[in-house]
């Protein structure tokens, strides 16, 4: 019996290996490869879904509308979890099948497939977030955070903070807290904040909350006691409704918390209800538009088919238009390389990562997007991975996100000197050498 | 049939000894060593390599540390996930702070310094056992997360607590492909599994399993506990150190702390118990089962062109991968290694049972 078991048993395991061995199937000639990196599962999915669902249902739109230039796109996803290892598993996984552009969805990821791309000539887009230095062409020839960085998003934070103060000079004094995730992520802000800190002298305190981030309880106890004038979450997932139950709890008003972008989406309020009311989050660049037309575009052209990944209401979410906007900008690179490399063409990732790093999305290719009042212009260049520094600010009424700032750009002054020198450092840790301008010609 | 020792006479002790005694293993293992480092590197594709046959050496070479701890030596341990992270970041800080330092060098360094914090957290092993012992070496565990997380010295001022090596090269031969990167994981894996088995099958081994088996009576016969205990501690965490090291260095290139989280230990205590505790064969057995099968599990729907959605694919994953792990312990509880003896067993006989 114990025999036949194990027989059995060894012929399934040869027949599944065989299989695998054989099973790369190479995209069809006519077809962009597009892989997915998701996580539908795991601690960080009620916000993962939403992000996987609007890139899935963008790339349906864009083969509804015809594909790009008659190019249709075919795609696969692929759980990661938003562990490191299953993350490195199916970037080894879909890239041989022919992908050409990769968004890694996790800070973690990104930082391990930064060392790859370059050996596999595959550009990484990390939409609004990954590691701030790659914004750095020069030394990061494969790194595309489009959009904006962490640091953007801190600096934004602390200008609408000093805004609502009377100007920059009126942080002296002040407290701020951070209270972040403890991972690449949350660490992230982390320089450009004690940088700022050092200019305008406010005291800057900072609150690593262990993953997923369920038990903050002695981190709100150092805020009751330091009481911070504000308090910047840097939290995903379950930790962000947690931090915000925690304030509710300690009596922290919320108006006082500022959250990145990936703290200011509808999971994270929901369940708090009105306790989260006054609470604000910085948004790259978009918010919640169910309105905008792109939005309405996917209802008719992919919802009405019956084709939709999600609920029909999660179109228009904060996080399920962060999936539309982090496709769009994909499928605007296959554009943008189509234009140099040959209309109606398959590109490859070294034409792909030509194409964003000449990506040029004025109003008027936005507008006819679909993405009208979504976005500002987004224009990169060869020095330049990143293409926009702007943002906003929204805020949670108890019901409905409502934007509560002007748009508002980071302090490139700043900003720039910081990227240059991170990258700098990386280029002399990895012994690279800058691109020359021979390489760098856009 | 194919499997009868008739006629194989050992004349000498020498030929009584031999790792593998049965001519038709010797075979057979020449066969593999030689179809993993000549043939695999022809056929097998990159994925096949850098997220299936890397992970597995790897982890098996973990598992072997681990297996000499708890299966040899009897004494449980949670830890293991952070002494592969000590291995890994002490190789790191040599490699990075020594200009010139040789790869190979920093791993072992990696390995020795995870020995002496193996040794340090394995001494209270010599008052407490069991479960007990369990809960102690979970301390190493929390620490060592507290540790990389907090202190900038340890990743070298990272602002991100993400650290990342590059420009890898043993005497001159760059480890950069995926085929380098295998052979050089398969090499040390080997070197390391015979190491092993020569050290649990000597004298250092049977005071482990005699301490294992019942340690006063091991002490009464004139067996140590502190040495045998705490050189069980030092050999295994070495081994998991230089494991960490290679996870680090080899297969990721780029880590942060979270890659030695405790599900890493949970998922090595899986691999030998699984696997089958108090084997080195066992350890690449469970290896292979806990990395390969929900990676075959997740494909098999596409495989056969059913479409799923992911999140239904990542459940059925875990939970096909769950009742499994239930089935073989029930069927086996010594581990698939006892299952793979077993067979061979009844392959001596075949194909007439008595």
């Amino acid at each position: 019996m114990k025999f036949k078991t194990l027989a059995q048993a060894a012929l399934l395991a040869t027949a599944g290996l065989a299989t695998l061995a054989t099973s790369p199937a190479f995209a069809q000639a006519k077809e962009q490869f597009f892989p997915v990196l998701v996580y539908r599962t795991g601690a960080y999915a009620p916000n993962g879904v939403l992000w996987a669902n609007g890139y899935v249902d963008y790339l349906k739109l864009t083969n509804a509308r015809g594909g790009v230039n008659g190019v249709k796109i075919s795609f696969e996803e692929c759980e990661t979890g938003y562990a490191t290892d299953r993350g490195v598993e199916c970037y080894e996984r879909l890239k041989g099948k022919g992908a050409t552009v990769f968004q890694p969805l996790s800070t973690g990821i990104t930082f391990a497939l930064t060392e790859k791309a370059p050996a596999d000539k595959i550009p990484l887009i990390t939409a609004g977030y990954g590691r701030s230095e790659s914004a750095d062409g020069g030394v990061f020839k494969w790194n595309f955070p489009l959009l904006g960085t962490y640091w953007v998003a801190a600096d934004v934070l602390l200008q609408h903070i000093a805004q609502k103060n009377g100007g920059m000079d009126k942080l002296k004094g002040k407290k701020i807290a951070l209270v972040y995730h403890d991972s690449p992520y949350g660490k992230e802000p982390i320089p450009l904040l004690q940088e700022r800190a050092k200019l305008h002298g406010f005291e800057l305190s900072t609150l690593p909350v262990t993953h997923p981030g369920v038990e903050q309880k002695a981190t709100w106890l150092q805020i009751r006691q330091s009481r911070p004038d504000y308090v910047l979450l840097w939290g995903w997932g379950v930790m962000n409704s947690a931090a915000l139950k925690e304030a509710v709890a300690t009596g922290y008003p919320r108006d006082k918390m500022f959250g990145v972008w990936w703290a200011g989406a509808e999971p994270d309020v929901k369940d708090v209800g009105d306790g989260a009311k006054g609470y604000s989050a910085v948004t790259m660049q978009h918010g919640a538009e169910p309105n905008s037309k792109v939005a309405k575009d996917i209802l008719s052209l992919v919802h009405g088919k019956g084709q939709g990944t999600g609920p029909k209401e999660e179109v228009g979410q904060v996080l399920y238009m962060r999936g539309v906007i982090s496709a769009m900008l994909a499928v605007e690179g296959v554009r943008s390389a189509q234009e140099r490399f040959g209309k109606g063409k398959v590109v490859t990732g070294e034409q792909m990562r030509w194409g964003l790093e000449n990506l040029n999305l004025d109003q008027k290719k936005l507008d006819g997007l679909g993405f009208a009042g979504v976005m500002r212009p987004v224009s990169t260049s060869c020095v330049d991975h990143m293409g926009s520094s702007w943002a906003r600010i929204h805020t949670w009424d108890g019901q409905k996100w409502n934007f509560t700032s002007d748009w508002l750009q980071a302090d490139q002054s700043l900003i720039k000197p910081m990227v240059k020198a991170a990258a700098d450092k990386y280029a002399a840790d990895k012994k690279l050498e800058r691109r020359t301008p021979a390489d760098c010609q856009s | 049939m194919f499997y009868r020792e008739n006629g194989q006479f050992k004349t000498s002790y020498r030929a009584d000894q031999q790792i593998f005694p049965i001519t038709q293993d010797r075979v057979a293992l020449v066969a593999l060593l030689a179809f993993a480092f000549l043939v695999v590197p022809m056929l097998a594709s990159e994925y096949f390599f850098r997220a299936i046959l890397i992970p597995f050496l790897i982890l098996s070479l973990a598992a072997i540390g681990l297996n000499i701890l708890v299966g040899y030596c009897g004494q449980i341990s949670l830890g293991t996930g952070a002494f592969m992270a000590i291995g890994a970041y002490g190789a790191y800080n040599f490699f990075v702070r020594i200009e010139g330092m040789p790869l190979i060098v920093a791993l072992v360094m990696g390995g020795v310094c995870a020995t002496v914090v193996g040794v340090l957290f394995g001494i209270p092993s010599l008052r407490i056992k069991g479960l007990y012992l369990a809960v102690a070496t979970l301390a190493a565990q929390f620490f060592t997360d507290w540790a990389f997380l907090r202190i900038k010295w340890f990743t070298n001022d990272s602002s991100s607590g993400s650290v990342s090596v590059s420009g890898l090269n043993v005497l001159g031969l760059p480890i950069e492909t995926p085929v380098q990167r295998y052979l050089f994981c398969l090499t040390v894996v080997c070197i390391c599994a015979l190491l092993a088995k020569n050290l649990v099958r000597g004298h250092i081994g049977r005071a482990w399993m005699a301490m294992r088996d019942m340690d006063v009576a091991a002490a009464v016969i004139g067996i140590r506990p502190i040495h045998a205990k705490l050189s069980a501690f030092a050999v295994s965490s070495f081994f998991v150190g230089l494991a960490g090291g290679l996870w680090g260095f080899v297969h990721l290139g780029s880590w942060e702390p979270a890659a030695f989280s405790i599900d890493r230990s949970f998922q090595l205590l899986f691999m030998v118990i699984i696997g089958g505790l108090g084997s080195i064969m066992g350890s690449f057995f469970g290896a292979a089962f806990i990395v390969l099968l929900p990676l075959f599990i997740n494909q098999v729907p596409a495989m056969l062109g059913v479409p799923i959605s992911t999140a239904l694919a990542a459940h059925l994953e875990a939970m096909i991968f769950g009742a499994l792990i239930v089935f073989f312990l029930i069927v086996e509880p010594h581990g698939l290694a006892r299952l793979w003896s077993t067979a061979k067993e009844k392959l001596r006989l075949w194909p007439f049972p008595h």
